[in-house]
């Protein structure tokens, strides 16, 4: 059995872990999206056939299963993990993003979003100091 | 269009993150992932009809992301689809228990500000 000074190490380290895949699959997926939906082009209609066809463009769906990791690793974090930790952490994403559409698509960023940028790396950075987990957290059952 | 589109995508994620949650917390922690376990896992998951109407109301967003990705710009399309920060705080303290602390209520209004301005 781990001491609960351990285990509460392991569960900070397997949290900073899972935030980190968050946060970059999440990022690259929806770089990846944003190059391909500007090649695939204007895409607003009811109709499942022109999103259907938008897959077929590689950044698409390079962006997509990206995007399936990026839901994985946040349900695993999810089950022990409070809603109210993940979501501020993994907004450093947004972060990225922007950052990412400036210096990679070349997007002017202004400076009101530079003032935007610090203060979600400063609210990720408050919350990351909190305990991850404050509801009880029960054993994954093993049915095997 | 576009905030028409944004609506959308906000609803469908404070949805789909809170049924996501409550739906992981029943299924307990997440512990092994050998290949074999993450496929059972993926199994059990696909059953849980809150995990199934969580990813519902996300594909919806997703979707409607897509769509906002293809008439705006990424920096205008992702961080103003993420005005839900607050609510999903607060929902989370209600409907999931979570006990916030101060400093997690005021990272959580940082980054409400942070999108807000992003989204300016």
């Amino acid at each position: 059995m781990l001491t609960p000074a351990a285990e509460s190490r392991a569960l900070r380290r397997k949290t900073a872990i899972f935030t980190t895949v968050v946060i970059v699959s999440n990022v690259c997926g929806n770089f990846m999206l944003s190059i391909g939906m500007r090649q695939v082009g204007r895409t607003v209609t009811g109709s499942p056939l022109p999103y259907l066809a938008a897959l077929l463009n590689p950044f698409v769906a390079a962006g997509v299963c990206l995007l399936a990791c990026w839901l994985f690793s946040n349900l695993s974090l999810l089950s022990w993990a409070d809603l109210s930790y993940v979501l501020p952490v993994t907004a450093i994403a947004y972060v990225l993003i922007a950052l990412l559409g400036h210096f990679a698509l070349g997007e002017r960023v202004p400076g009101l979003h530079w003032a935007g940028i610090l203060a979600i790396t400063a609210g990720a950075v408050l919350v990351g100091r909190t305990t991850p987990t404050t509801t009880p957290v029960h054993r994954e059952e093993d049915d095997e | 269009m576009k905030w028409i589109l944004v609506a959308i995508i906000v609803l469908g994620n404070t949805a789909g993150d809170l049924l996501n949650t409550a739906g992981m917390k029943r299924h307990g922690e997440v512990e092994n992932f050998r290949p074999r376990h993450v496929a059972h896992l993926i199994y059990r998951l696909a059953r849980s009809p809150f995990i199934m109407g969580g990813i519902a109301a996300m594909a919806v967003s997703f979707f409607s992301l897509l769509a906002l990705l293809s008439i705006a710009n990424v920096s205008f399309a992702v961080p103003a689809t993420a005005a839900s920060f607050l609510a999903e705080t607060i929902l989370a303290k209600f409907l999931l228990g979570e006990h916030i602390v101060a400093m997690r209520w005021a990272g959580a209004l940082l980054v409400a500000v942070g999108v807000l301005l992003l989204a300016l």
